[in-house]
């Protein structure tokens, strides 16, 4: 039998000798260009990291290429970011101009430092998921294709972190990103009151409800779902096959906007609902990829530097924002779940 | 023109983005299983919807946990996927590798599994996409002799992930991979074995600007920070400000406690520090000519999830500041007393910040052995429905 049980490899096997020399003594960094960071040591040794953006979804085919790069300029050492991005990492400076060449000729897309849109983190969506309600890495592809300049630049006011999430489980941070791609059901789910009986632990999925819709029906030994009080979450799915509630026709995409994680000049916050719909149209998602897009010109063409899009909304309101936008405001906009008296306005300061 | 079998995908192999399909396609080249799965995606694209079945429970020997059990719900028409289980395999902290690492992994993986990864999955492992219940024992045998251990699944103690840290940052006030390596070490059985009413992450940032998304995703965030305060090296400021950086702009105005004021005469910034809550902007600014604090260590907070069931919430502050520094023992105590009272006083499928609004954040204090910190709120309460224990009042009549 294997061994079990002895952890992570050990990191201090994984670092490069000018990481292993300098850790924790670094003194500053610069980003001499998009993509690429500059970080110097209080030994004044320099270390290049060179960022490229990376599917997440990847095969070994293209592990043992980025292998091959980074023998050829990294001394065989490789990193990856918590936004999937693939680093290079330098520490001869005659090898970055060209690993940079080397890396162009690859067609790879260097970027995602400062102020960029960065790689999306997103989930498994129709490719590996049992509960989503869109693909994930199509629609990464497909608004990606369309935003990669703001990838490969700095042009940004501030960070913009995208993520996309294929159901409202958000896997990731995504509830808390400059703008948040959420896979949304909309119909109750259908169900299978003999599966219900065989397969399903009854008071776990009445306990699954975010809403108290699902009350037990004892005669079938399974429940039922009370139209008015569900909001389509799905949680009772994943807790029980027999209540489907993926729907190809009324599926589709909610957008969120004005999240961040940073506690750098503001503390943390969600992102909020900017629209509460849009269709499933793979392969290309042309309506999101459109909305995704419009919601980064604005707030380009609006926020101060250095404010991220939810601070840029803060300092502009709400109100402003949507008529900024062209969005509609609708009643799917006001919060009617636990927390909602806290998200309405309770001052006559408002803009007209 | 074309008679191609997957002309939806196919569109995804165009445009400059990275682009899976053509990932997927690499590995269907060599792996029938991939090729169905390219297939069922083709399918799922065409129809709209999702095409796999609830996990059943797999996994290998000695572990409940790391192996996420995936079906195919048209494997009469994609056989090659009708199993197509992921595993997940604990990632370097800091997701360092060495290429020669990486190619034994590949290797194995291209011997037992689709050919497929995901570098890195949410949570933070490596995750290996689709192969066999079959093939899942010999798969992780070899990993293992290679010194890949899996990561977590279920209620228990999911992989804590972390910041790369002192590693490349100049930032970071703890040591954010070498704690994620030991807390994950020391907490084995809690990740390969999961007992708790629910799944606890624990993620690691080396400072407030939380790279690792510790806060709003972690039920047990660790943000380095610093208990002194921050060193300003004045000819610096003078230098970035001479260079025509804007620091009344992007500095002085955006400070959260406008604890900062430049006086241009004096070509100096004048600093505040009894009023500086440690948010990084100025050093993220400046970082040549600001500097953390030296006296570091770090906030606990404590309930970041995403929404279901109750709320999303992002974490609360439980310890204001605490040291963290190998071997770690004051931490790993809070952390056994947390996961003690969570799998005490949890119901199944709840997280600890459901089950502290649920039970109050006073009784969970005592719960855990803390007393309340004016830090722990934004403001103290606003209604009078106040908890009096009877040891609290005086016993008389």
């Amino acid at each position: 039998m294997a061994k079990t049980d002895f952890g992570p490899p050990d990191y201090r096997t994984m670092i490069p000798p000018v990481i292993a020399k300098n850790y924790g003594k670094w003194s500053y960094h610069e980003i001499p260009q998009p993509g690429v960071l500059k970080h110097v040591g209080e030994s004044g040794d320099i270390l290049y990291s060179v960022r490229i953006a990376s599917a997440r979804l990847i095969s070994t085919d293209w592990i043992k290429e980025l292998c091959d790069i980074a023998d050829k300029y990294c001394g065989g050492y490789i990193r990856f970011t918590t936004r999937h991005n693939v680093e290079f990492l330098v520490s001869d400076e005659n090898q970055l101009q060209p690993l940079l060449d080397d890396l162009k000729a690859r067609g790879y897309l260097v970027g995602g430092t400062g102020n960029a849109i960065s790689n999306v983190v997103h989930t498994q969506g129709w490719i590996h998921c049992h509960t989503p309600a869109t693909d994930a890495s199509g629609l990464v592809k497909a608004m990606m294709d369309e935003l990669h300049g703001y990838f490969t630049t700095m042009k940004m006011p501030a960070r913009v972190r995208l993520a996309v999430a294929c159901c409202v489980n958000m896997c990731g941070a995504c509830h808390c990103s400059d703008i948040a791609i959420v896979g949304i059901h909309r119909t109750i789910p259908r169900i299978n009151h003999e599966g219900v009986a065989k397969a399903c632990e009854v008071p776990s999925v009445i306990a699954a409800c975010p809403t108290g819709a699902i009350r037990p029906n004892p005669k079938l030994k399974s429940v039922e779902v009370n139209k008015e009080k569900c909001m389509f979450c799905g949680n009772c799915y994943t807790m029980c096959p027999s209540m489907e509630i993926a729907d190809p026709v009324n599926d589709g995409v909610s957008i969120w906007v004005g999240g961040k994680v940073s506690n750098a000049r503001t503390a943390p916050k969600f992102s909020r609902l900017a629209i509460p719909f849009l269709p499933n149209n793979p392969p290309r998602w042309p309506e999101v990829t459109d909305a995704v897009k419009h919601l980064v010109e604005v707030y380009a063409a609006n926020a101060r530097a250095g404010e991220r899009m939810g601070e840029w909304i803060d300092r502009v309101g709400w109100e402003r924002f949507f008529k900024l936008t062209g969005i509609p405001f609708t009643e799917k906009h006001i919060d009617d779940f636990t927390f909602s008296p806290t998200t309405f306005r309770s001052t006559s300061q408002f803009r007209l | 023109m074309t008679d191609s079998k997957t002309p939806r995908l196919d569109e995804l192999e165009k445009g400059a983005w990275p682009s899976f399909v053509t990932e997927i396609k690499k590995a269907a080249a060599k792996k029938a299983n991939s090729q169905d799965l390219l297939d069922q995606l083709e399918l799922s694209y065409k129809d709209k919807i999702g095409y796999w079945k609830h996990g059943g429970i797999v996994g290998v020997k000695g572990y409940g946990g790391g192996v996420i059990g995936r079906y195919s719900a048209k494997a009469d028409q994609f056989p090659n996927v009708k199993e197509f289980h992921t595993l997940r395999v604990n990632m370097v902290p800091g997701f360092f590798y060495t290429t020669e690492a990486l190619r034994g992994l590949c290797e194995t993986w291209d011997k037992f599994g689709s050919g497929l990864t995901n570098m890195h999955g949410s949570t933070g492992d490596l995750v290996l996409l689709g192969t066999t219940t079959e093939n899942l024992q010999p798969c992780f045998d070899e990993l293992a002799e290679k010194g890949w251990d899996l990561g977590g699944s279920g209620g228990g103690l999911r992989t804590p992930s972390g910041c790369v840290g002192m590693a490349r940052c100049e930032f970071a006030c703890i040591d954010s991979m070498d704690f994620i390596q030991e807390v994950t070490r020391h907490f084995q059985d809690a990740i390969h074995r999961p007992a708790w009413p629910y799944k606890f992450k624990i993620k690691c940032s080396g400072c407030a600007n939380d790279c690792a998304a510790a806060t709003a995703r972690s039920d047990f965030a660790v943000i380095g920070t610093w208990c002194d305060t921050l060193k300003i090296d004045q000819n610096a400021v003078r230098e970035y400000v001479k260079g025509g950086f804007n620091i009344d702009a992007l500095v002085v105005g955006k400070c959260p406690t406008k604890a900062l004021e430049y006086d241009s005469a004096k070509q100096e910034l004048k600093f505040d520090a009894e009023n500086c809550v440690r948010c990084m902007n100025c050093i993220d600014m400046m970082p040549k000519a600001i500097k953390t604090g030296k006296d570091r260590g770090a906030a606990i907070l404590i309930g970041g999830k995403a929404p279901v069931v109750k709320s999303a919430f992002i974490g609360w502050v439980l310890v204001p500041f605490m040291k963290v520094d190998a071997p770690y023992a004051e931490i790993f105590d809070l952390i056994t007393r947390i996961t003690e009272y969570f799998d005490e006083h949890a119901k199944s499928r709840e997280r600890i910040g459901e089950l502290i609004y649920r039970v109050g954040m006073g009784n969970f204090l005592k719960g855990v052995g803390l007393t309340p910190q004016p830090q722990m709120v934004s403001a103290p309460r606003a209604n009078p429905y106040i908890f009096w224990q009877d040891e609290e009042v005086v016993k008389h009549g």
